[in-house]
C-alpha cells in the first residue's frame, strides 16, 4: 500500500518535471501554488465525503465566500466610502436587521402568551415578512447610495492571512446553516441544499455591487508574502524575483496545508475518527449506541467547509483578482469531486494526490485538446470535409465530457480510487 | 415425489454460511412447520428457497425441477408464493390493488381467484377500496396471504404469520392456513408459537445452527421429550 | 381592471407555464427516486438533451418542407419523446445498470449521475457550441391578444400560441400518467415497487421491466419539459441545468416518490417564483391617487429582485424541510 502510494507520488513528481520542461518554470510554479490550494479544498471534501459520507455539491459557494472574505479584509480602505453617509446608512440597515430578527424571535416565543398552533405559525410568517420589508427598506437605499457615491465599501486593509481565516469562518457559518437544516434527513437533501446555497451565494456575490463590486471585479488584491516587484526593487532580476515571490507564497500555503493535514490525521486516528467511521459505515447502529449522529455530521460538514473557504481565499489572493463571473460549478465543484474520487475517498493522501494530478491534467488538457482538435480539423480540411468551426471553444467543451467520463469510469472500475482508504480493523 | 425437496442446502449472504445443510421435503397436501431457536436459520431457509440469498451447496427441487438460485419472478409462475414476516403489504395501495399485484405474473383472467380470496377473507371484500396501510395487524396479514394466493400457488410459504398478533387473531390465522391447505395448497411456514403450530402440522422440522435437529410429524415432535425440553420450553 | 389583466398576463399565465415545466421535470425525478432510491441529477440533461433532439427534428422537418398550423416544436414532440425515452434507457443501461448490478449504494449512483450530467453537457456543447438557438427562427410565434375593453381594461389579455399548447399538453400528459398509474397493470406495479421494492420482487413483479418503464416515462416527460422550456424561452446548453434546483425542490416539496406531489410542488414553485419577482407597483398604482405624498409607491415593488429568483425555490425547500420533511404528499424522508 505504502509502496503503491510512493510510486504514484513519484510519478506525479515526474509529471511536474515534464510540465516544467515543456511549459516553463513560471507557468509550472503558478500551477503548483494553485494545486496546493486545491489540495486543501479536496481535503475538505474528503473529510465530508470520505470520512462522513456527506454530499457537498456546493463547493463553489464556499470557495466564493472565501474569495469575498479575503477581498474585504485585505483590500485597501476606500476613503470615499468612509467619508460618505454610507457607513451611517449601513448601520441603520443593521439596526433594521436586528429589529427584524427580534420580531421573528418574539413571534417564535408567542406561545408564552398563549398563541398556539396555526396562529403561531401565521404570526411567525408575518413577522418574517415584516422583518424582511423593514430590512429591505433600509438596505436598498443604502446600497444604491453607496454604489452611486463611493462605488463600493472597499476593504479593511488587513493582512491577507486574516482574510483567509475570515474566509474559513464565513464558509463555516454557511455550512452550519445548511447542515443544521438538512443533516438528519436523507443525504440526497444535503446534496440539493448545497447546490442551492452555492447558487444563491453566487447570485449574491455577483449582484451585491456595493459590497463585492460584483462583475466589475476587484483587483489587485495584496499578497501575504512579498510580490515579485518587491524583490525586483531589492535588486533581483525579473525571473529570480518571480520565482522567489511564488516560492514564498507556495511555502506559506504548504505550511497551512501541513498544519491542516497534521491536525486531521491525528483527529481521524483517534476516538473521534473511530466514531466518524462507525457513523458513516453504520448509521443506524451507531445511533442506537447513543452517539449523536447528526451533531457529529454537522461538525464534520463545518470542518470540511472551513478548508474550502480557506482554499478559495488563497486562490483569490494568489491571482489577485476577485471575479465572481469566473466561478462555474463545473470547475469549482465537480472538478474537486473528480479529484477526490480519482485520488481515493477516505484517504487524505489520496485526495491530495488526486487534487494535484487532476489540476495539472485539467490545465494541460486545454492546450492538448486544442492540439488534438487542430490536428483533426486539419485532416478533415485536407480530405475535403472542411475544418471544424469555432475550434477553440469546442476543444474546451471536450474537457467537460472527459471530466464526466472520468467520474463514471472511476466509479465503475476503481470505485475506491488510486490510493484507497486504509481499512482499519476496529477492535 | 415430494412437491418441494431441499437436500443438504448450504447458503448465506456472502459471509459465513447461515445454512449448513438443511433437508426438507413437503407434499402438496402437507402443512410443514419449521421451528427452532433464534438464529437457527428458519427464515433464511424460506428465503433460500425463494432465491433471496445465495445457495452455495445442496439442491432445491420444486415439482421435479431444480430451482436453486432462481429469482421470484421465475418462481411465482411455477407455483411458489412467499409471505414475508414484516412489511408484507403495499401500504399506500388499496386492498384490491394489493391482491392484483399478487397476480402480476398471471396473463389469464384472475377474477375468479379474487372471488375465492374474498370468500376466504370476507373482511377484505368489505375493505377492498381502503389503503392496506390503514388496516389492523390481523387484517394486514390476511391481505398479505391473499396477495400470495392470487398467483394460485402449489406451495405457500409463510414467515411467522402469527408474529405480533393478538391471541384471537393467531387462532384465526392458523385456522385460515389449515383451510387454505384443504383447498389444495401446500404450506411451509416458520413459527415462533412452536407448540401451537406443530399441533396442526403434518411435517415438523426443528432447526438449530442451520441444520436439522429433528424431523417428524408435528405430533411426533411434540411428543418427543427432548424436543419438548430443548425447543418447546418444557 | 387593466391591473387585473396585467396580473393575469404576468403571473397567472407565466406561472402556469413555468409550473408545468417544473412539474414535468419533477415527475421524472420523483419516479426515479421512488423506484431506484437515488436523486437523479442528470435529469436536467435529459431535459436539455430532449430539447436538442426536438430541435434537430424540427429543423429536419422544416428542411423537408413539412408545414403545420402549430409550431414545429409541437409537431415533432411525440417523436422526440420516443427518442428521449430511448436516450434515457440507454443512459441507464450504459451507466447506472452496471453499478446497480455490482450492488452499489444509491449514493454511488447519485455521483455517477453527476458524471453523466457532465458528459451530456460536454457533448451538447461540443456539437452545438455554447450559443443559444430558437425554435422560431423560420416561423412566427403567434401571439393572441384578446381585447378586454368590454371589461373596462385598456390592456389586452396576451398569450402566445406555444403557451396555450404547453398548458394543454401538460394537462394531457398528467391525465395520461394518472390513468397509467391507477388503471394499468404495469402502472400499479410501478406504484407497488415505489411503495415496497422487496415485496414487489417477492410478489413476482418483473422489477427490471418496471425500472425500464420508469426510465421511459421519465425520459419522455423530461424531453417534453425541455422542449417546452426551449419553446418558451430559448434553447441553450445550460437550459435545464439552471433550473435543477427548483425542479428538485418541487419533487421534495411534493414528497419524494409521489407523482401527484411532484405536480403540486411544480405548480407551487412555478407560481411562487413568478409572484415573488412580480412588480406589484404596476397593480397597486391606482392607490397612489389616494395615498398621501410621503407614501407614494416606488417604481418597482417586487418581493424579490429578479436576480435572486433562485432563492424562492430554495426558501420553499428549506421551509418544507423544517416544517414537514416528508413533503405535502408524505414521501420518503430518511
Amino acid at each position: 500500500m505504502i509502496r503503491r502510494s510512493l510510486t504514484l507520488f513519484a510519478g506525479l513528481f515526474v509529471l511536474i518535471l515534464v510540465i516544467g520542461w515543456f511549459m516553463g518554470v513560471p507557468f509550472t510554479s503558478s500551477r503548483l501554488v494553485e494545486a496546493a490550494a486545491y489540495s486543501l479544498i479536496a481535503m475538505g471534501l474528503n473529510i465530508q465525503w470520505g470520512y462522513g459520507g456527506l454530499f457537498n455539491f456546493g463547493i463553489m459557494g464556499f470557495m466564493m465566500l472565501g474569495g469575498v472574505a479575503v477581498t474585504f479584509i485585505s483590500y485597501p480602505v476606500n476613503p470615499q466610502f468612509w467619508g460618505s453617509d454610507g457607513p451611517w446608512m449601513l448601520g441603520r440597515a443593521l439596526i433594521a436587521f436586528g429589529a427584524g430578527a427580534l420580531l421573528v424571535i418574539a413571534a417564535q416565543q408567542s406561545h408564552r402568551v398563549g398563541v398556539r398552533g396555526g396562529w403561531k405559525m401565521a404570526l411567525t410568517a408575518l413577522a418574517w415578512f415584516i422583518g424582511y420589508c423593514v430590512y429591505r427598506s433600509q438596505i436598498d437605499p443604502a446600497a444604491a447610495y453607496i454604489e452611486a457615491n463611493a462605488g463600493w465599501v472597499g476593504g479593511l486593509g488587513g493582512h491577507p492571512v486574516l482574510g483567509w481565516i475570515f474566509g474559513g469562518v464565513l464558509a463555516a457559518g454557511a455550512a452550519y446553516i445548511v447542515g443544521k437544516i438538512t443533516l438528519g434527513l436523507r443525504t440526497d437533501y444535503l446534496a440539493i441544499a448545497t447546490i442551492g446555497i452555492s447558487e444563491i451565494i453566487r447570485a449574491l456575490v455577483k449582484n451585491m455591487d456595493w459590497l463585492t463590486r460584483g462583475t466589475l471585479t476587484v483587483s489587485p488584491i495584496p499578497w501575504p508574502t512579498p510580490l515579485p516587484g518587491d524583490y525586483q526593487a531589492g535588486g533581483m532580476d525579473a525571473q529570480t524575483a518571480l520565482l522567489a515571490a511564488r516560492g514564498g507564497f507556495l511555502l506559506l500555503v504548504l505550511v497551512i496545508f501541513a498544519v491542516a493535514m497534521f491536525l486531521i490525521s491525528r483527529a481521524y486516528a483517534g476516538p473521534w475518527g473511530r466514531m466518524m467511521r462507525a457513523i458513516r459505515d453504520n448509521h443506524i447502529s451507531s445511533a442506537s449506541m447513543g452517539k449523536n449522529v447528526t451533531a457529529r455530521q454537522l461538525e464534520i460538514f463545518v470542518f470540511g467547509s472551513v478548508l474550502m473557504g480557506i482554499g478559495g481565499a488563497i486562490l483569490v489572493s494568489f491571482v489577485q483578482i476577485n471575479d465572481p463571473s469566473s466561478y462555474q460549478p463545473i470547475n469549482h465543484t465537480f472538478l474537486i469531486w473528480v479529484m477526490v474520487i480519482v485520488g481515493g475517498a477516505g484517504n487524505n493522501w489520496g485526495a491530495v494526490f488526486g487534487a494535484v494530478l487532476i489540476w495539472l491534467v485539467w490545465i494541460i488538457s486545454d492546450p492538448l485538446a486544442q492540439l488534438l482538435f487542430g490536428t483533426i480539423s486539419h485532416w478533415s480540411g485536407q480530405i475535403g470535409w472542411g475544418e471544424i468551426p469555432d475550434i477553440q471553444s469546442r476543444a474546451s467543451q471536450m474537457r467537460i465530457f472527459v471530466l464526466g467520463a472520468v467520474i463514471t469510469i472511476a466509479l465503475r472500475f476503481a470505485p475506491r480510487g488510486l490510493i484507497p482508504e486504509v481499512v482499519r480493523r476496529e477492535g | 415425489m415430494a412437491l418441494i425437496e431441499l437436500k443438504h442446502v448450504v447458503g448465506g449472504y456472502g459471509g459465513a454460511p447461515i445454512l449448513n445443510g438443511v433437508d426438507i421435503a413437503i407434499e402438496q397436501s402437507d402443512i410443514g412447520v419449521i421451528v427452532g431457536p433464534n438464529g437457527a436459520g428458519k427464515s433464511t431457509t424460506l428465503k433460500a428457497i425463494f432465491g433471496l440469498l445465495k445457495v452455495t451447496g445442496g439442491t432445491i427441487t420444486f415439482n421435479g425441477e431444480s430451482v436453486a438460485n432462481s429469482l421470484p419472478d421465475k418462481l411465482v409462475p411455477k407455483g411458489l408464493s412467499f409471505v414475508p414476516q414484516e412489511k408484507n403489504v403495499f401500504t399506500s395501495m388499496s386492498v384490491e390493488e394489493n391482491l392484483e399485484m399478487g397476480a402480476f405474473t398471471r396473463k389469464d383472467d384472475f377474477s375468479d381467484t379474487m372471488t375465492w380470496v374474498y370468500e376466504m377473507f370476507p373482511v377484505l371484500a368489505e375493505k377492498r377500496r381502503q389503503p392496506a396501510g390503514e388496516l389492523s395487524g390481523g387484517q394486514r396479514q390476511m391481505v398479505a396471504m391473499g396477495r400470495a394466493l392470487m398467483s394460485k400457488p402449489k406451495l405457500l410459504m409463510l414467515d411467522e404469520p402469527s408474529a405480533g398478533l393478538s391471541p384471537r387473531y393467531v387462532i384465526e390465522i392458523f385456522e385460515t392456513i389449515v383451510r387454505v391447505n384443504k383447498e389444495g395448497v401446500g404450506i411451509l411456514m416458520v413459527e415462533q408459537n412452536a407448540r401451537q403450530a406443530l399441533a396442526f402440522a403434518s411435517k415438523g422440522f426443528v432447526l438449530a445452527g442451520g441444520q436439522n435437529r429433528f424431523t417428524g410429524t408435528g405430533a411426533e415432535l411434540i411428543a418427543d421429550p427432548e424436543v419438548a425440553k430443548s425447543f418447546l420450553g418444557g | 381592471m387593466t391591473e387585473l389583466i396585467f396580473f393575469i398576463n404576468q403571473v397567472v399565465i407565466a406561472g402556469a407555464v413555468l409550473g408545468s415545466i417544473y412539474a414535468l421535470g419533477a415527475i421524472g425525478i420523483t419516479l426515479i427516486f421512488g423506484i431506484l432510491r437515488f436523486a437523479h441529477f442528470a435529469h436536467s440533461e435529459l431535459m436539455t438533451g430532449g430539447a436538442f433532439i426536438a430541435f434537430l427534428l424540427a429543423t429536419l422537418f422544416a428542411a423537408w418542407g413539412v408545414t403545420a398550423p402549430i409550431p414545429m416544436g409541437f409537431v415533432v414532440l411525440p417523436l422526440a419523446m420516443v427518442l428521449g425515452a430511448v436516450f434515457a434507457l440507454g443512459i441507464d443501461k450504459g451507466f447506472y445498470a452496471p453499478l446497480r448490478k455490482r450492488g452499489a449504494k444509491p449514493v454511488t449512483l447519485l455521483i455517477a449521475s453527476i458524471g453523466v450530467t457532465l458528459m451530456i453537457q460536454g457533448l451538447i456543447r461540443l456539437f452545438f457550441g455554447s450559443g443559444s438557438y430558437s425554435f422560431f427562427e423560420n416561423e412566427p410565434k403567434d401571439v393572441f391578444r384578446v381585447d378586454m375593453s368590454a371589461l373596462g381594461s385598456t390592456r389586452p389579455l396576451v398569450i402566445t400560441e406555444p403557451q396555450i399548447l404547453m398548458i394543454a399538453v401538460t394537462a394531457i400528459a398528467v391525465i395520461a400518467l394518472h390513468l397509467f398509474l391507477t388503471r394499468s397493470r404495469l402502472g400499479k406495479a410501478m406504484r407497488a415497487m415505489a411503495d415496497n421494492a422487496d415485496l414487489a420482487q417477492v410478489s413476482g413483479i418483473n422489477t427490471a421491466l418496471v425500472v425500464r418503464v420508469t426510465w421511459v416515462i421519465a425520459g419522455a416527460l423530461a424531453c417534453m419539459a425541455g422542449t417546452m422550456l426551449a419553446l418558451d424561452v430559448t434553447l441553450k446548453p445550460d437550459l435545464a441545468f439552471n433550473i435543477i434546483l427548483p425542479i428538485f425542490a418541487a419533487a421534495i416539496v411534493g414528497g419524494l416518490g409521489q407523482a401527484y406531489g411532484a405536480i403540486a410542488g411544480g405548480l407551487l414553485i412555478g407560481f411562487a417564483e413568478t409572484l415573488a419577482v412580480f412588480n406589484w407597483s404596476m397593480v397597486l398604482k391606482p392607490l397612489n391617487a389616494v395615498l398621501p405624498e410621503w407614501m407614494q409607491l416606488p417604481q418597482t415593488l417586487a418581493l424579490v429582485p429578479t436576480e435572486y429568483k433562485l432563492t424562492v425555490a430554495f426558501v420553499i425547500l428549506v421551509v418544507t424541510l423544517l416544517v414537514r420533511p416528508t413533503g405535502i404528499f408524505k414521501g420518503a424522508s430518511s
